[in-house]
């Protein structure tokens, strides 16, 4: 707002230039602050007796509030490494397949003039409009009558087939920048058009990661359908697990903040993993 | 224009399209269809389905019992997309400016941070903000008191005057990254030489955002307010872990999802009722089909035309 | 192109989770009650049939109607189903999800009163095993009560006098309660109090046959008795939760605790002080009183069960002295159905059940039959209990729009 007075042809340096720099991080990092404030009070407390939780909500864990026995309490109520496990190969492998057959397709949509084409692409972009969770019933039935209810792989399944509409919108949209001339130029020296989709891929990382990175959420945090869709133990995840010191009626906070912090750390990973890749590929100026 | 390919039969099309379509048909499609279908029946008394046509719609629409808890929540989904329309989305392109501008140190890592939230459980943001906002933590307190505006304390959460709007903030809390990082992948895309010539016309960063930036990210502009639209049509979670499926105080933080819930699988000593259940998500489908018609053939067609 | 190796290695881990093992899966809300069953009731159990692997599967309580429903509609439900009261199960049963087990050995053990909650309306077939029932009343800080002064209330005059010094001191908050998640005005309040008013089974039944309203007589005055709440509730309490307040109480903040016996086994673990409970007080001259003892949770079986045999074998050993005692002293407050004499070994949850026989039991008034249209009338009671205490309806105005909810379908009512 300040270079509104300042500069004419280049832009404003001095005064003027330092004010708006000043402001510019002051904003961004008071929004940072808010935005991780309440993910760090929760981590904070987890580590804390239940008494200083209450009392002290600010203060960090030192020697005299210091108490792991939210930790204990989830550990000994639930197997979480086999939870942890479960849930990397869940959302790991529902992801690889939903940038695979979406990317895929996308690029069927995007390079493609076939009849029924814009058809076929409202088709699949119908269901980013509605709740999977409406068809829960009938999915559990479906996959009772193919006998993948509680696997692993029963979840992946509907994760996938829940991910494509929306990867597919994207991956679409991003699919049509790449420049024509590229894939003509590959098409005159022979290659085939698995070969042109194999070498447009690399071009749209970015979205690929932004795919990645949209998909990942819901899946990882997703409660619902391995609430319904596993029963037992082995194919619990870790929201799931954590889901007994959650919830509405339980008032152990050190479990609830404790189960909270386990739940939330990997998908930070995975996320940081991920948004490398993103940011990357959205500053390496490939879209474009 | 794409080359028309003249072969026998584009069997790579197929290939290309085979495996998402039939996946998707059969885990996604063919189950919704399934439900939305029930929308069109009713349960007899011997508890057989019962084709009965769009009696559910005209009993959702009109009958006491239902109408007036239709129309609450759609309402409070419209206000639930206004404040993330106001409040979300110019945020985000606030941030996403800041963020590209040059000056800015450590961006990544900015970046980075503030998306934080948004990959974080509902369940966590849920009970973390509902801890602040508790009386009886009493951290929103004092951090008002900071300010010496402690008198200004209310359990919002609580009341049916402020549990919408105070809900729709959390949800902006943690939402907030998505469109910040669509905008920005959208202003790293304009080409520096378009900036630099209306530099060097006499443009100030101010007047370069609003006369070349901003009208460059249009299109974003209408994707971010469908993926809005949408995501806050289908929005459930947040309210069912912060307010639980009531969504409570007296259902003023009802909207489509919690109400869908509550009918579709009963809550309490209420049995679940699939066929009304399934005619509300049949509204829902309805309305979010609008929202996007309506950006595909109004936004959409508009900026082509611009850009003609 | 790096991924295919570790697609292929993750297939055999997948496809590995296959293979079914042959267990008892138990659905139940209780997952307060996970640790108990797997280190204390399952253990003993497999003492007598070491042969039957038992696991207990609990949902959090707000998810168990919809998680439970979707599985028995798709057939994948566990072999034992933890069956609430009335009318939810009876309509498992009708639907054919739940079978009866009229021939059940040990069935004997239980009384009509302790069946009358698992039993098709013309008494023909009972289809859940009866566990426990709780019972309402006022749990308090007994540290609190000895350093202001103060003695269990008598009559509901002396309770309201007994809230005035606790809220004049300023030290303790005098009701610890919230309306934030509904149900606990209705039923730590409304359901807690109101027998008193409405002459516990006199009332109940009233509602049933049509002759009292929820706007009239003892349905009225017990809404006009929760709205003399308002004042002496904890600070906010507009927003506070089941949890806040259990954690509130827990951690001193508070004086006396709207409860009922279900929350004696967490409060014991997690107070620091003396506690001591009193039963809800009647008006002044009136000399009976009356409790809600409300049969609460049983266990079925699910028609669809391939163990059916296994699962009969535990329903039966959940009939036997063994199951009641180890049940009731596990989760003290959790009272059994059986007739069989058990020893409590809790001291408050002792307190609890020594009302009995002081006191004219009952149980909610909208469990039976009247929660079985729409508008559900529980969901109604909590609806209005919660307006009358955050202020938005006066009692008159409530209690009609129970009582217009209830007509609406209820013939009786009409």
């Amino acid at each position: 707002m300040t270079s509104r007075r300042g500069g004419n042809k280049r832009p404003p340096r001095g005064f003027g230039h330092w004010g708006q720099v000043v402001a510019a991080h002051a904003v961004l990092i008071t929004y940072t602050v808010i935005a991780l404030f309440p993910v760090l009070l929760v981590i904070l407390n987890s580590f804390k007796s239940r008494r200083a939780i209450f009392r002290n909500p600010f203060e960090l864990p030192n020697s005299s509030n210091f108490d792991t026995v939210g930790y204990q309490t989830v550990f000994e109520g639930a197997n979480f490494l086999l939870y942890f496990r479960n849930s990397l190969i869940v959302t790991i492998v529902a992801l690889l397949l939903i940038l695979l057959v979406s990317s895929m397709a996308a690029f069927a949509l995007a390079e493609y003039d076939f009849p029924g084409n814009a058809l076929m692409g409202l088709y699949l972009a119908v269901g980013i409009m509605i709740p999977i969770r409406l068809g829960t019933v009938s999915i559990l039935r479906l996959l009772v009558g193919i006998e993948l209810v509680d696997t692993l792989m029963g979840l992946i399944l509907v994760y996938l087939a829940s991910g494509i509409p929306l990867a597919v919108f994207i991956l679409t949209q991003f699919m049509a920048t790449v420049p024509q001339a590229l894939k003509d130029a590959a098409r005159i020296d022979g290659a085939s058009e698995y070969r042109i989709y194999a070498l447009v891929l690399p071009l749209i990382r970015p979205a690929l990661g932004t795919v990645a990175v949209f998909n990942m959420i819901p899946i990882w945090n997703d409660l619902w359908f391995p609430l319904i869709l596993t029963g037992t133990e082995r194919a619990k995840t870790v929201i799931l697990g954590a889901q007994i010191f959650l919830g509405q009626y339980i008032s152990d906070w050190n479990a609830v903040l404790a189960s909270l912090t386990l739940a939330m750390l990997p998908v930070v990973i995975l996320y940081i993993v991920f948004s490398r890749q993103l940011i990357r590929g959205l500053t390496s100026g490939a879209v474009k | 224009m794409p080359p028309r390919r003249r072969k026998p039969f584009p069997f790579h099309i197929l290939v290309f399209l085979t495996p998402a379509v039939l996946i998707y048909t059969i885990f996604m499609v063919y189950p919704l269809i399934d439900s939305l279908r029930l929308g069109l029946f009713s349960l007899n008394d011997t508890g057989r389905e019962v084709f009965v046509g769009l009696d559910n719609y005209r009993t959702l629409l009109t009958s006491d019992l239902w109408a007036p808890r239709l129309w609450n929540a759609i309402r409070n989904n419209f206000v639930l997309f206004a404040i993330h329309m106001s409040v979300q989305n110019p945020i985000g392109l606030l941030l996403a400016a800041l963020l590209s501008s040059q000056i800015i140190r450590g961006r990544a890592l900015f970046r980075t941070l503030i998306f934080t939230p948004t990959i974080l459980s509902v369940v966590l943001i849920g009970f973390s903000w509902r801890l602040i906002l508790s009386p009886l933590w009493g951290i929103a307190k004092d951090i008002l008191g900071i300010f010496g505006l402690e008198s200004l304390y209310r359990p919002w959460l609580g009341l049916e005057s402020s549990a919408l709007v105070a809900i729709s903030l959390i949800s902006v809390w943690q939402y907030v990254g998505v469109p910040m990082l669509l905008f920005l992948a959208a202003l790293l895309g304009i080409p520096d030489e378009l900036i630099e010539a209306a530099r060097i016309d006499g443009a100030t960063g101010w007047g370069v955002f609003w006369r070349i930036k901003f009208p460059l990210i249009l299109p974003t502009v209408g994707i971010v307010a469908t993926l809005t639209f949408v995501g806050n049509f289908n929005a459930f979670d947040l309210i069912y872990t912060t307010q639980g499926a009531l969504a409570g105080p007296n259902f003023s933080t009802d909207i489509l999802g919690t109400f869908f819930f509550r009918t579709f699988f009963g809550i309490q000593l209420q049995l679940g009722n699939p066929t009304m259940g399934a005619t509300i998500a049949g509204v829902m489908f309805l309305i979010i089909l609008a929202g996007v018609l309506l950006y595909l053939f109004g936004w959409q067609r508009r900026l082509q035309r611009i850009e003609l | 192109m790096r991924t295919r190796p570790i697609l292929i290695m993750l297939v055999p881990l997948i496809l590995g989770a296959v293979a079914l093992a042959q267990s008892l899966v138990i659905e139940s809300w209780r997952n307060d009650d996970l640790v108990i069953w797997r280190d204390t009731i399952i253990p003993a159990f497999n003492a007598q049939f070491p042969d039957i692997e038992v696991v207990f599967a609990p949902t959090a309580p707000a998810e168990y109607n919809a998680v439970l429903n979707s599985k028995l509609e798709a057939g994948a439900a566990g072999d034992l189903i933890t069956c609430r009261p009335f009318d939810t199960s009876l309509g498992l049963f009708e639907a054919g999800h739940l079978v009866s087990i009229n021939d059940l050995p040990g069935l004997e053990n239980f009384s009509s009163v302790a069946k009358s909650a698992w039993i098709t309306d013309d008494g023909s077939h009972v289809f859940c095993v009866p566990m426990a029932s709780v019972i309402h009343g006022f749990i308090y800080n007994a540290d609190a009560f000895t350093e202001l002064g103060l003695s269990e209330p008598l009559t509901n005059e002396e309770f309201l006098e007994l809230l005035e010094i606790i809220k004049q001191d300023g030290s303790y908050a005098p009701l610890v309660m919230g309306t934030n998640d509904q149900w606990e005005a209705a039923t730590m309040g409304f359901q807690n109090i109101g027998p008193n008013y409405w002459k516990g089974e006199e009332g109940r039944l009233g509602l049933i046959d049509g002759s009292i309203g929820y706007n009239e007589g003892g349905f009225l005055k017990a809404f006009e008795a929760l709205a003399t709440w308002v004042p002496y509730l904890t600070d906010g309490y507009q927003a506070v939760t089941y949890p806040d307040a259990q954690n509130s109480f827990t951690l001193g903040l508070g004086a006396i605790y709207p409860s009922g016996s279900w929350e004696i086994a967490g409060f014991n673990a997690q107070a620091d002080f003396a506690m001591g409970a009193f039963p809800p007080p009647p008006p002044a001259g009136q000399e009976v009183c009356y409790i809600s003892d409300h049969t609460d949770i049983a266990m079925g079986l699910n028609a669809a069960s391939p163990n059916a045999e296994a699962a009969l074998t535990f329903l039966e050993w959940m009939t036997t002295s063994e199951f009641a005692e180890l049940y009731s002293n596990a989760l003290p407050g959790f009272f059994t159905l059986s007739s069989h004499a058990i020893e409590l070994t809790d001291p408050l949850a002792q307190e609890f059940l020594s009302w009995r026989s002081i006191c004219e039991s009952t149980i909610r008034s909208s469990y039976q039959i009247l929660s079985r249209g729409n508008p559900n009338n529980e969901n109604d009671l909590w609806n209005a209990s919660a307006q009358i205490l955050n202020g938005t309806l006066t009692p008159q105005e409530a209690a009609d729009q129970v009582q217009q909810g209830l007509e609406a379908w209820y013939e009786p009512q009409q």
